[in-house]
């Protein structure tokens, strides 16, 4: 189990149980984090599960793959930390993990 | 004025449920006129993971979203059903029992016997960037799709994204605009190569710009866009100059005019009984993705099975006081008739 922290906008917490193997888009959907909206269901094909990694966990959230870069072309202010949260799996090593959610997905 | 379409039945979506109801309305003889928002085939199938696998079409062990519709058009083919894309309905209007009138926003109006409604997550919509002060521009600054290309003559436009119809409409804008620019987050594009390459020509030959950079806000007044704010990738912030922004960030699904039809709704999905999958209006049916009921699974395989019910009750909407008598197409000659197979 690993604790995902989603931030609103507007500072808002809310801290998830993520289970290893699930995403942390799907994570956010299961405890109704609001501002994931993930059309697509998890197939990286809409950009709308968009999140800012944290600083501090960017290097363990790893890279982008390759398919969610070209995918991040149809998201809003795309930073640095910017990365899709269906393609971010949960892991033990990913307990506490805190990512920020774009005020709004489009 | 369009002439008026008389059919048996509407299906508005053509996502692969929407499909198979021309199948399972086509053996018990309901005529079909299919109404997609999109330019092609195949709903979310299509516009969303054509080239991504799906495993829980069953017997099919794995198959894409392109596939899957090209298996089921061929399937549907026997019916002759006839399918009007880029087309939304807008308009549903009960005339009576089983008399309904649709309108489309590219003009087309039917009169019809029955209603499916197999539209998924709703429409297919252009996004619109959370850009403060865009919707002021909207339509006269600002344009999500290109209609008429003569309205771009002459004018200052600004192409924002990277993906097929940003790299497409720079090329074709480009020789009518009075002046062209490219605007994309990064040097690299997921659009066909040969369209990069053109762009890249014409930038070369000094016929329009390509800026690295993502748009933070808009400058004008009274609807006319003068400047858009830009943030490059350095983190510096630039203009712009144009009158015509097309940001192209693909589509979303919005609900749509399915909204407005005077059907009971609950939290954007239209309520169906299980035995029908008829809506609360008789005569209008709601199969797939965006129906709901007791138990509700979003999955293409539970959309086919309402397919099959709706279509009894179609049928009896048809043929008023007829019994449909149920037979199998493996032994009935009456219905391999249908199918062009006997």
């Amino acid at each position: 189990m690993a604790k995902i922290t989603f931030i609103q906008h507007n500072g808002a917490e809310q801290t998830c149980d993520g289970s290893p193997g699930m995403s942390v888009m799907e994570t956010a959907i299961k405890n109704m984090v609001p501002g994931i909206d993930a059309d697509c269901g998890g197939a990286c094909a809409c950009a709308t599960c968009h999140v800012y990694v944290e600083p501090e966990w960017v290097d363990k959230a790893g890279p982008r793959n390759p398919m969610e870069e070209d995918m991040l072309d149809f998201a809003f202010d795309v930073q640095d930390s910017s990365r899709l949260s269906c393609q971010i799996k949960v892991t033990d090593a990913l307990d506490g993990l805190r990512v920020r959610v774009p005020a709004k997905q489009f | 004025m369009s002439d008026v379409i008389t059919t048996d039945a509407v299906i508005i979506g053509a996502g692969p449920c929407g499909l198979f109801a021309v199948f399972e309305l086509g053996l018990v003889d309901v005529k079909c006129h299919v109404v997609d928002i999109l330019d092609r085939p195949g709903g979310q199938c299509a516009e969303l993971y054509p080239e991504k696998p799906i495993y829980d079409i069953p017997a099919l062990p794995i198959v894409t979203g392109a596939e899957l519709t090209s298996r089921l058009l061929e399937q549907i083919k026997p019916f002759g059903a006839e399918f009007h894309y880029n087309q939304m309905v807008t308009e549903l209007i009960k005339h009576g029992d089983n008399d309904f009138e649709l309108k489309t926003d590219g003009g087309l109006v039917f009169r019809s016997k029955v209603v499916v409604i197999e539209a998924g997550g709703g429409s297919f919509q252009p996004k619109k960037p959370p850009i403060p002060g865009i919707d002021s521009y909207e339509g006269t600054s600002v344009f999500y799709s290109v209609k008429k290309m003569e309205a771009f003559r002459g004018r200052d436009v600004l192409i924002v994204g990277g993906g097929d119809s940003a790299l497409d409409w720079t090329i074709n804008l480009q020789p009518i605009a009075k002046s062209m620019t490219l605007l994309h987050r990064r040097d690299d594009f997921r659009a066909a190569p040969d369209s990069v390459k053109k762009m890249r020509e014409l930038v070369a030959e000094g016929k329009m710009q390509f800026r690295l950079g993502q748009v933070t806000g808009l400058k004008g007044e009274a609807g006319v866009l003068s400047a858009a704010t830009v943030k490059g990738n350095d983190g510096a912030t630039f203009d712009i100059a144009t009158n015509t922004m097309l940001p192209f960030f693909g589509l979303t699904m919005k609900l749509g005019p399915v909204a407005e039809w005077g059907l009971n709704l609950h939290e954007n999905l239209v309520p169906v009984d299980t035995a029908k999958f008829e809506t609360s209006t008789p005569g209008v049916f709601a199969i797939g993705d965006i129906n709901t009921y007791p138990g509700k699974l979003k999955l293409i395989l539970s959309g086919f099975h309402e397919a099959a019910l709706m279509a009894q009750q179609a049928f009896k909407y048809k043929n008023p006081g007829e019994r449909l008598l149920f037979q199998y197409t493996t032994s009935s000659s009456s219905l391999q008739k249908k199918l062009g197979v006997n």
